[in-house]
């Protein structure tokens, strides 16, 4: 199974000592400035299916208060009660690639945390009360700013093997066809009429 | 039937050959009626060679993988400009072009469709006009045509079996008394035919047929007409250009291949099937001194006329499961809204078909720009949503028109097209009584919140290139020959006269089979 954004895989290394962690970058090849760490809910969907519950990312150009600042917004863009921070911070780890290429978008985003930062009384923004936060982004609405967030989580967060496991999305699960696996199992509602339907293939 | 390379070659300077642009439903079955017959054909593609085994499963994945992304822009009071002001059009860019990414509806435009003007009276601020064709006229083609495709419940072959989605839209169409609602006629296989596969209900038809069970030119005409050896195939040339002669008529084509260089190759007849932004802009593109407007373009109807049908979403949550990416992406057509009745405040008519989305491409496109609560509320409910697209006829309108954007360039840094389009008032009232019908069915299945969803990029491109009967009104004739030019063809939607409330591809091969009946007498009796 892959996802567009990440690969759910163990930390090879950790398989011996270390309990396992999910990498979210292949950090042995990165020298990141930053990094996020975090720990899956033990009622989160995705705590079964994940290979630990301990995830980490690390950020190449975005230092770890900067993505921790970004993860908040996101959060505050898409408040999903029961989602992992560890989805939101794939909207991080996207954020930090376009970073990556892009100068412009590199100012823009350590101009926005500063930003954000200034509106929280102790300069952190992390700290501020999610009332406080959801109005900030809001008042942030329409900026470039705010769009390269935006723009960059509806992607990160919803395309991800993590999103369809939480949101209930087939995505790859379906790729041999629903045919035998409930395209049709759908029992609330009356069965339309043959004539009006039609015949299932033979096995 | 596998798609190959293919082993025929024709030479650069060969000027016997049919030269077709574009692989799609037009181009691509053009290619294998004509080669089917004998007559040589080269049929360049803009796109990369892709075959079902590269086909994805993410939705972004397979959107980079087909679809056209060469620059665009789009301008105009309709909210795509807005939304996607650099995809004006979901459309591909593959060997077998939009076949690839269509969901596989396949009605018959409807008789009156056809008398547009006529039915509908003249409309302010449109320019309808009779097809130059009747549907009588074309019957017999569209026989060819479901034939080939393997249409359900034509021929014989049964229906496609409903999923949970067909399921949530027949039971709300059941309570507000409609009473045709059925899974369609769908050109996806419902029993194995063709030495192709059933339907095994991936709900990836928007992202290419794995098991190749609906039809796309991909893996039925375009290996067809390799196997005669009389077709050659020539994937990644991306046409720049149609030259003429010192009589005016066309005699080759300019493309950039693989490697991006400029290639000639010589013609006979040329037939355009770019889809309605391409085939115009390529018209446009190809202006000379003697057709300093553009190639069959004296009428200065070339780019106008465009139409993308009226469009819009409903979506619909329930107490319950409904699944809807489970199974075929268009489970379920109600066809009760398709007739002429202007008592309902518009001309022309439309469909209501299952549409289901990925997560990924719910959350792009259920209110593009979106966020904040009430979205992170919508998206919470995905598994229990149902979906629909209504699909009518819009108004073709002079200024709804490609053009030539010269301030932005591709990559070969030709002028890429501009897609103005303002909605008719038409529209709008047909859009606002398909919402309120959607919303209707919806909620006699019991549906706790509906969501209007604004039209996407559009899919069905249309009119830019139209039939007419007076040479003034349009640019080519009743077989799709342009009123200029005897030897240049336009052979895909942009000969649409107007859009009538169907999903296109049906008529777009009816008319592409009819069309190289005529290419070959013309040919024979030498007068192209």
């Amino acid at each position: 199974m892959t996802g567009k954004t990440i690969d759910i895989a163990l930390d090879t290394r950790a398989e011996s000592a270390a309990p396992a962690r999910i990498a979210l970058t292949r950090r042995e090849w990165l020298k990141g400035t930053g990094i996020l760490i975090g720990t899956l809910a033990v009622s989160s969907s995705l705590a079964m299916f994940a290979p630990s519950r301990v995830w980490a990312l690390e950020l190449k150009h975005l230092d770890t208060h900067q993505g921790a600042v970004l993860l908040a917004m996101t959060k505050q863009l898409y408040p999903h009660k029961t989602l992992d921070d560890a989805v939101y911070a794939l909207a991080v780890k996207d954020l930090d690639a376009k970073a990556q290429h892009d100068a412009a978008v590199r100012k823009q985003l350590a101009d926005g945390v500063k930003a954000l930062d200034q509106k929280a009384p102790a300069g952190d923004w992390t700290k501020q009360s999610a009332e406080a936060q959801a109005s900030d982004v809001a008042a942030l609405a329409g900026t470039p700013f705010f769009e390269t967030v935006r723009g960059t989580a509806v992607v990160s967060i919803y395309s991800s093997t993590l999103a369809y496991q939480h949101f209930g999305y087939g995505a790859s699960e379906g790729d041999g066809g629903y045919l035998f696996k409930g395209f049709n199992h759908l029992a609330w509602l009356p069965e339309p009429p043959a004539e009006d339907s039609g015949p299932v293939p033979a096995a | 039937m596998a798609t190959t390379q293919g082993s025929t070659r024709f030479s650069l300077d060969d000027h016997n050959v049919v030269v077709i642009i574009g692989s799609g439903a037009g181009g691509g079955t053009l290619a294998n009626e004509l080669a089917q017959k004998g007559i040589d054909v080269v049929v360049l593609e803009a796109g990369a060679h892709n075959t079902p085994a590269d086909f994805k499963t993410e939705e972004w994945d397979a959107f980079h993988l087909l679809s056209w992304l060469d620059p665009r822009t789009a301008s105009g009071s309709w909210r795509v400009a807005r939304d996607f002001p650099h995809l004006p059009a979901w459309i591909c860019k593959t060997v077998g072009g939009t076949t690839t990414h269509w969901a596989g509806a396949s009605l018959r435009i409807q008789p009156h469709e056809f008398k547009a003007r006529t039915t509908y009276g003249a409309i302010d601020g449109a320019t309808l006009l009779d097809w130059p064709v009747t549907r009588e006229e074309l019957d017999p083609y569209y026989d060819r045509a479901e034939k080939k495709m393997g249409v359900t419940r034509t021929n014989g072959w049964p229906g496609l079996p409903g999923n949970n989605n067909f399921k949530v839209m027949f039971a709300g169409a059941t309570k507000v008394g409609y009473s045709r609602c059925n899974t369609g006629h769908m050109a996806i296989n419902s029993v194995n035919r063709d030495d192709r596969s059933h339907c095994y209900q991936r709900g990836f038809c928007f992202q290419g047929c794995r098991f190749s069970a609906k039809w796309s030119t991909l893996y039925t005409e375009l290996p067809k007409a390799q196997a005669t050896g009389h077709m050659e195939l020539r994937p990644h040339s991306h046409v720049a250009r149609i030259e003429h002669d010192a009589h005016g008529k066309v005699n080759a084509v300019l493309y950039y291949d693989a490697k991006g260089k400029l290639q000639r190759q010589r013609a006979r007849v040329v037939a355009v099937a770019g889809n309605s932004i391409e085939t115009p802009r390529l018209l446009l593109a190809s202006a000379s001194s003697r057709y300093p407007n553009g190639l069959a373009n004296s009428s200065d109807q070339v780019g106008r006329n465009y139409m993308r049908h009226t469009t819009g979403s409903v979506y619909a949550t329930f107490e319950n499961k409904v699944e809807m990416f489970k199974g075929t992406t268009m489970a379920g057509i109600i066809e009760d809204e398709a007739r002429f009745d202007p008592k309902r405040g518009f001309a022309g008519g439309y469909h209501m078909e299952t549409i289901s989305l990925g997560l990924p491409f719910y959350a792009a496109f259920l209110n593009p720009g979106a966020w904040g609560a009430d979205f992170a509320h919508a998206m919470d409910a995905y598994p229990y949503t149902a979906g629909m697209w209504i699909v009518g006829e819009d108004m073709p309108r002079a200024n709804n028109r490609i053009t030539l954007n010269h301030d932005v360039k591709d990559q070969f840094g030709l002028p890429v097209a501009n897609v103005n389009f303002d909605d008719h008032p038409n529209d709008e009232a047909m859009r606002e009584h398909g919402f309120k019908q959607g919303t209707a069915v919806y909620e006699a299945a019991g549906a706790k919140t509906v969501y209007r969803v604004p039209p996407y990029p559009s899919t069905h491109n249309l009119g830019t290139a139209r039939m007419s009967a007076r040479a003034e009104d349009g640019v080519c004739n009743r077989f799709g020959q342009t009123h200029d030019i005897a030897n240049l063809f336009i052979s895909d939607g942009s000969q649409f006269t107007t859009g009538a409330g169907e999903n296109p591809t049906l008529t777009i091969v009816t008319l592409a089979i009819r069309q190289a009946d005529y290419i070959a007498g013309q040919m024979s009796k030498r007068e192209i």
